[in-house]
């Protein structure tokens, strides 16, 4: 890709960019939310038109004006969000648009899945061809949209924030197949935040800030810092500066909680916990373990069926969502921002306000104040360094890190007691995770109570004062962050006792 | 004990030539709303196709003629349909509106033209034929009025009706344009990624679901009654749409549907040929309220196709 330049608007997403892949080379994509990652890939792979630039592939330049040929040039992308349809079948998902046909038309699904099944063991993509979409695993999504583009013969694969969503062994997976892709001489791009992973696996990183091509390094020749350094343009702590406190008295005392899940089994089945003014308390364990319901039960997204939640000494629950977070004081930064973070057509400034609207700061007489409105959104988007620094723009059309911020901007401002942080830094770039972490340490430096819930190992004994460790709906194991040991956790997650 | 066969015979007969209209019409509402457009255009794409085809079916004395130009006067309105929608991302509803208020004010407009002023065409020399009749001789088959005569000596268009919900079925399910025509219905941003066209597969589509409708309302004007006029179509074409939500966005859900709806037809004729002392409106009312309570009380939940109704923007922005 050569001096690529894409602008939406006034927007200039990429500035003259240029991009080489060689042959079976893991090339990285680094840079900060809202650089312009995904829309470079986007130009690549022929969904957006690039204003300038050209791409040639084995020496020839070719103009993609389409999916199709991109497809037809041997490149393929696992997007950042699945592109898949849910009701159809993993077979159905993979020849859509290529499908092999009998006579008359007719797809002939006896051979396709033949062919997903040979290509699934090939790489090591174990996949059922004919389970559905909607009954699937985040990860085996996953391996569907790879095999989507191998199905296609690509030679180059784009993947787009593939481990965001990924449990740690999914993620250990992954890493597996994309050694396989290498070893059968495919390329493969990858956009990551994770510098880890670009130590692992990648040969080459390009860095990218604020649209513009900075350095393309050998991964080997630099270290974590650096990368860190040269994608935000300044250093970067990977440490949390914590300053001694002592945690108050408890906030929030949960007894014997008992929650079922979407199919009637008790995911939460007789939790205790407690939560202390002034401390982070993170909530370490694998996926699946009744983390999800235990924080929609304390929202008043899931009915209680046993036990109790108390605030204050007050019971919260089976209360309605807006008496928690009003009269309650309960903040919340869901894990599936786009489901219940936000509101994609809405504006910014609208988003911002989606908790608080009908209060007085920002309404009077059911009439909404817009100038109070976007000035409160002028002032968060500086606070929270919100890029581009727009309040009329739609909230869709932010990078996935900043629609993030967006989310942490208004809970946060909206100064709550207790604030539930799930999976707060899921997509963010380095810098962006800082600021993040400083976030919630500063809610508890101030007497407020945090509560954590991540996937991430590192980030739960970074942040948190205390851990305690959730496996099967229970938890197993309560340990100070500072004495905890990865080991000792990992064997807990594992449901194995100490 | 003939007797009460053969009025068995009769109401199923009925059943099945009151059906055949709305079956055209909401295998049209299956094929564009598995697309992702919504089309509540039917009824005025029926009522244009009732007319045209009457009125071919006059002028020619032609009935395949008829019920061709039909399809081509329906296909005309999925055709500005499409366009408003596809192309120009107009409110789906709002599109199938106009639709509605045009298809019905341009065959009246037709009409009084050719028809000294009249809102409703003249009797058209010769019905769709019956095929039973036409390959083995009138009676020869089986007995006239029996109750295999009633049953099955039915127009060509009924059979025509069955063998095409057998025909969509198997296009939507086992074909390569099928499975497209539903990706695109259910998530467009993946087919578009996959190279799939959306515009093109719902171009297809809603002026296919023209097509259908103007066939439904000519298998009306040109089968059932022999003749054209204002009051012919009347809310046949929001029922199909019905049948079709009813039938799950399936067509052989949507046939079943429309069967039902035929069949309270079916019977409230018999109540009214036999004389029972039920005024005529209150009769009139039975399939309606029969459809409802049937259907809202035995169908479970129904989900729409995921990105039905949705605008499709390709550029992103
Ligand atoms: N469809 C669009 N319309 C308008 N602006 C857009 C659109 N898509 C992206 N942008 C803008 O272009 C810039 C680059 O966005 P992009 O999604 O490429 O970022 P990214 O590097 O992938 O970030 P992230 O790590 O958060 O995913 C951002 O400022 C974003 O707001
Ligand atoms: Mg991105």
């Amino acid at each position: 890709m050569i001096d690529i330049t894409k602008k939406f608007g006034d927007v200039v997403a990429n500035n003259h960019i240029s991009l080489t892949i060689h042959k079976g080379e893991v090339h990285a994509l680094l840079g900060e939310n809202g650089a312009g990652k995904t829309t470079l890939m986007n130009v690549l792979y022929g969904l957006y038109r690039p204003t300038t630039g050209t791409i040639r592939i084995n020496g020839k330049a070719v103009s993609i004006r389409s999916p199709n040929v991109a497809i037809s040039n041997g490149i393929g992308m696992v997007h950042q969000h699945f592109m898949l349809v849910e009701p159809f079948s993993v077979t159905e998902n993979i020849i859509l648009g290529n499908e092999p046909t009998r006579a008359g038309g007719i797809v002939d699904m006896v051979s396709a899945e033949a062919d997903v099944m040979r290509l699934s063991q090939e790489y090591g993509l174990s996949v059922d061809p004919k389970a559905l979409i909607e009954d699937l695993s985040v990860g085996s999504q996953q391996r569907v949209e790879i095999l989507k583009t191998l199905y296609r013969g690509a030679e180059i694969l784009i993947f787009d924030e593939p481990t965001a969503v990924l449990t740690p062994q999914e993620i250990q997976e992954l890493v597996t197949i994309i050694k396989n892709l290498t070893a059968a001489g495919k390329s493969v791009i990858i956009i990551t935040h994770k510098l880890k992973e670009i130590k692992q696996i990648a040969d080459f990183c390009t860095i990218i800030r604020r649209g513009e091509h900075i350095d393309t390094v050998e991964v080997d020749k630099v270290s974590e810092e650096e990368l860190a350094s040269m994608m935000v343009g300044r250093q970067v702590s990977f440490k949390v500066d914590k300053p001694e406190q002592q945690a108050g008295a408890a906030v929030l005392e949960i007894k014997n909680l008992r929650v079922v899940d979407k199919r009637g089994i008790a995911a939460v089945n007789g939790l205790n916990l407690q939560l202390k003014k002034g401390e982070i308390l993170g909530i370490a364990g694998v996926d699946g373990n009744g983390q999800t319901e235990l924080i929609e039960a304390l929202t008043g997204l899931a009915r209680v069926q046993a036990g109790s939640i108390q605030v204050n000494g007050q019971e919260l629950a089976n209360q309605t969502p807006g008496t928690i977070r009003t009269n309650h004081k309960v903040g919340h930064i869901p894990e599936d921002r786009q489901k219940r973070g936000l509101v994609f057509e809405f504006d910014v400034a609208e988003n911002l306000i989606l908790s608080s609207y009908n209060t007085s700061r920002f309404s009077t007489f059911f009439i909404l104040l817009r100038a109070a409105i976007y000035s409160n959104a002028e002032k968060l988007i500086k606070l929270f360094d919100i890029r581009p620094a727009n309040a009329k723009i739609t909230a869709k059309s932010l990078s996935g890190g900043n629609q993030q911020k967006m989310i942490i901007a208004r809970e946060v401002s909206s100064n709550p007691d207790i604030l539930i942080a799930a999976q707060p830094t899921r997509g963010l770039d380095v810098g962006a995770i800082e600021y993040v972490h400083q976030t919630l340490v500063e809610q508890r430096n101030r007497g407020k109570a945090v509560l954590l819930i991540s996937f991430e190992l590192d980030e739960i004994m970074n942040v948190s004062d205390r851990i305690a460790v959730i496996y099967e709906g229970r938890i197993v194991g309560e340990i100070k962050a500072k004495e905890a040991d990865e080991q000792q956790l990992g064997r807990l997650m594992a449901g194995c006792s100490l | 004990m003939e007797m009460i066969i053969r009025d068995i015979g009769f109401i199923i007969g009925t059943t099945l030539m009151y059906s055949t209209p709305l079956i055209y019409t909401s295998l049209g509402g299956v094929i564009t709303e598995r697309s992702g457009v919504v089309n509540i255009g039917l009824e005025g794409m029926m009522y244009f196709g009732a007319f045209v085809g009457a009125a071919v079916a006059y002028f020619t004395a032609s009935p395949w003629l008829g019920l061709l130009c039909a399809a081509l006067g329906g296909a005309l309105f999925g055709l500005i349909h499409a366009v408003a929608c596809v192309t120009f991302n107009a409110e789906q509803i709002v599109s199938g509106i106009a639709i509605n208020f045009l298809g019905a004010g341009s065959a009246l407009f037709i009409s009084r033209l050719l028809f000294d002023g009249a809102t409703q065409t003249l009797t058209i020399p010769n019905k769709m034929p019956l095929p039973l009749d036409f390959l083995f001789g009138e009676g020869r088959l089986f007995p006239s009025s029996g109750f295999m005569d009633l049953v099955f000596n039915r127009f060509a268009t009924v059979y025509l009706a069955f063998f095409m919900v057998f025909v969509v079925w198997l296009v939507l399910y086992k074909t390569r344009i099928g499975m497209r025509v539903r990706a695109v219905g259910e998530n467009p941003e993946a087919a578009n990624t996959l190279g799939v066209s959306v515009i093109k597969i719902r171009y297809c589509a809603v002026i296919l679901s023209g097509v259908f409708a103007g066939l439904g309302g000519a298998a009306m004007s040109i089968a059932v009654v022999s003749r054209f006029s204002n009051t012919l179509i009347s809310g046949h074409g929001f029922i199909a749409l019905a049948a079709m939500i009813f039938g799950k966005w399936k067509p052989q859900g949507a046939m079943l549907a429309c069967l039902l709806f035929g069949a309270a037809k079916g019977f409230e004729i018999y109540l009214g040929s036999k004389g029972v002392p039920i005024p005529g409106d209150i009769l009139a009312i039975l399939p309606y309220l029969l459809t409802l309570i049937i259907l809202v009380g035995f169908v479970g939940k129904t989900t729409a196709p995921g990105a039905v109704g949705k605008i499709f923007d390709k550029s992103g922005h």
